[in-house]
């Protein structure tokens, strides 16, 4: 045993040293953390919001083009008519509340969720039987590798055609965002799993179907999860182009009427929904992410 | 004498990799382990040792020969014949528990029942209070010792070893070997451990059987007539490691001017 400072001679090593003292912290590291990234975050959107009152203030920026966020947050009931449930461009809703608000914000987020999820079973799905079926992998990874750079955006007109106005071409979208990203990874990472993983599965006896759900599943699942968490703001962003276009509901609807009624109050308002409940949404990833896989430490892919 | 725990018959094995050259990595192999006996493979890298144990494990296939543990002709992986490698492998996504329990999940045994072997299980090496762990909580000893208990949770007849303290530090190591020892006289297990260290085949080994380079045949086959705990000061330990030191110095002078030919 030695000291971590000064000297050991022999025979006194680790000789009535005092315990030292602990102070219990008034509050946990791991709260103080939070509580330090929350108020960082609160300055950095203080000063960025901050900025742009006094580029209003001085009159430098046009309030009618760039309303600084007192004035598009401020007239809130005014700007909350426009998201009527039957909201089509120029159409006013009668009664005012948040409802509809939140509707909107709701189906949205539904789109995105629904599209998410599809995208990331079936993505596994067809990924692990490309790499176990030679016949599957033969006939379907050329296709799948033309396909998979095509940017989500292009294949809106086909949504359109194939499912018409509604709820489905966003979803496909949004599926389509994550789908082929998952597939190829999924291969790749099945790949990469250790070979001798494979090998105790197989010395204890694991048959085929156990050692895909009970070793390369959860071996894989943490990458794979990363690759969705890139896509998520993907998703984003497609999901409000197929709502601009093929829908009729939605965030992206709202936006749309925004900019052809050039209604700048209502174009940031939405802005600032949309950038919360992106966030909202990598936050609720992560969440998701933290709790199924806990066996990543925070710091090794799980944060940021 | 009863029947061998492991009868290996002039055994081949060839790699044919894809786009390569083909590698006869072992030829005309041919040595019994007894029930109970503690043999080292001992030889120059590359010469075909961890090959050797994939084939027993039933892993890999012969190219020629026969493999037969307890009489029957290994055709399939099974976990009466562990095989524990240089890293620990052991499942980040499971408890320690959880990790020696894999092969008793595997086999439908009841979640209670589990815990409970896998409880005995860890006690034997050393691990008792480290059930509900990661295995990254743990030190690279420990961890070794956790793939030692998954292979044990099974009663193996067989237990293989492919250079298993290898990344170990050599304090860690030191007591490693007195920790498998006993592990050994516990579990009535036959083991088969490659190492690259002669110091470790003479404090282990009831018989040594040393390879010679690519390709991988019997060179020799030395018992180690030590009383254990064994002296690393004993004169006839000096003698051992004179012996294994010259005999390695032959094969891999000629895995070298192989090299240089090639
Ligand atoms: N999966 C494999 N495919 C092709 N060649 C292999 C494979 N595994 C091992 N070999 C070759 O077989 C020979 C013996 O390898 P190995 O058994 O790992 O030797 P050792 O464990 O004694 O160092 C080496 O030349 C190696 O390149
Ligand atoms: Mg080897």
């Amino acid at each position: 045993m030695t000291a971590d400072a000064g000297q050991t001679r022999l025979g006194e090593a680790g000789a009535g040293r005092p315990a030292p003292k602990i102070k219990t912290p008034l509050l946990s590291p791991a709260l103080r953390r939070r509580l330090s990234a929350i108020g960082w975050g609160l300055v950095s959107v203080g000063l960025f919001a901050g900025l742009w009152e006094a580029l209003w203030f001085f009159g430098m920026v046009n309030p009618l083009l760039l309303p600084p966020p007192h004035l598009f947050l401020s007239d809130i009931p005014g700007t909350l008519k426009f998201f009527d449930r039957s909201n089509r461009i120029g159409s006013v809703a009668s009664g005012v509340g948040v409802w509809p608000l939140l509707f909107t914000m709701g189906s949205t987020t539904l789109r995105v969720l629904v599209g998410l999820s599809l995208g990331f079973a079936c993505g596994v799905a067809v990924g692990a039987a490309i790499h176990y079926v030679k016949i599957l992998r033969n006939l379907l990874l050329p296709t799948i590798l033309l396909l998979a750079p095509i940017s989500p955006v292009a294949w809106l007109p086909v949504a359109i055609f194939v499912f018409g106005i509604g709820d489905v071409p966003a979803i496909f979208l949004v599926f389509i965002t994550v789908f082929f990203a998952i597939v190829l990874s999924t291969g790749a990472q099945i790949e990469s799993v250790p070979k001798n993983y494979i090998h105790v599965a197989r010395i204890m006896g694991a048959s085929q179907r156990q050692t895909f759900w009970k070793v390369i599943l959860p071996a894989i699942l943490p990458s794979l999860f990363m690759t969705l968490r890139l896509n998520l703001f993907a998703a984003w962003m497609v999901v409000l182009i197929a709502e601009t276009v093929g829908v009729g509901t939605g965030l992206g609807q709202i936006t749309s009427m925004a900019r052809s009624t050039f209604n700048a109050k209502l174009v940031f308002f939405t802005m600032a929904i949309i950038g919360l409940l992106g966030f909202l949404s990598d936050f609720a990833l992560r969440q998701v992410q933290h709790k199924m896989l806990w066996w990543i430490a925070p710091n090794q892919g799980a944060a940021r | 004498m009863s029947r061998p725990a492991v009868s290996i018959q002039s055994v081949s094995k060839r790699w044919t990799p894809e786009g390569r050259a083909p590698v006869q990595a072992l030829e005309d192999l041919s040595f019994d382990v007894a029930p109970g006996e503690f043999i080292v493979l001992l030889g120059p890298s590359g010469c075909g040792k961890s090959t050797l144990l994939y084939m027993i494990a039933g892993l890999e296939d012969v190219s020629g020969g026969t493999i037969a543990c307890d009489g029957e002709p290994v055709t399939e992986p099974s976990a009466e014949r562990g095989l524990i490698f240089q890293e620990a492998s052991l499942f980040p996504w499971l408890t320690i528990a959880d990790n020696v329990a894999f092969g008793l999940a595997v086999q439908h045994v009841q979640p209670v029942k589990r815990r409970e072997i896998a409880l005995e299980t860890l006690r034997r090496v050393g691990l008792g209070d480290m059930l509900d762990k990661k295995p990254d909580e743990l030190s690279g000893g420990m961890r070794q010792r956790a793939a030692c208990a998954r292979a044990l949770a099974m009663r193996p007849k067989v237990l293989m070893m492919d250079e298993p303290f290898a990344a170990l530090d050599v304090q860690t190591r030191a007591r490693m070997q007195d920790f498998l020892l006993q592990i050994w006289r516990d579990s009535g297990a036959s083991i088969l451990l490659v190492t690259h260290s002669i110091d470790e085949a003479i404090s282990l080994a009831d018989r040594v059987v040393v390879f010679t380079s690519r390709p991988g045949k019997v060179k020799t086959i030395v018992p180690i007539d030590l009383p254990r705990p064994r002296e690393s000061r004993d004169p006839r330990y000096h003698a051992y490691r004179d012996l294994f030191t010259e005999l390695l110095a032959d094969e891999v002078d000629r895995a070298f001017a192989e090299q240089e030919t090639v």
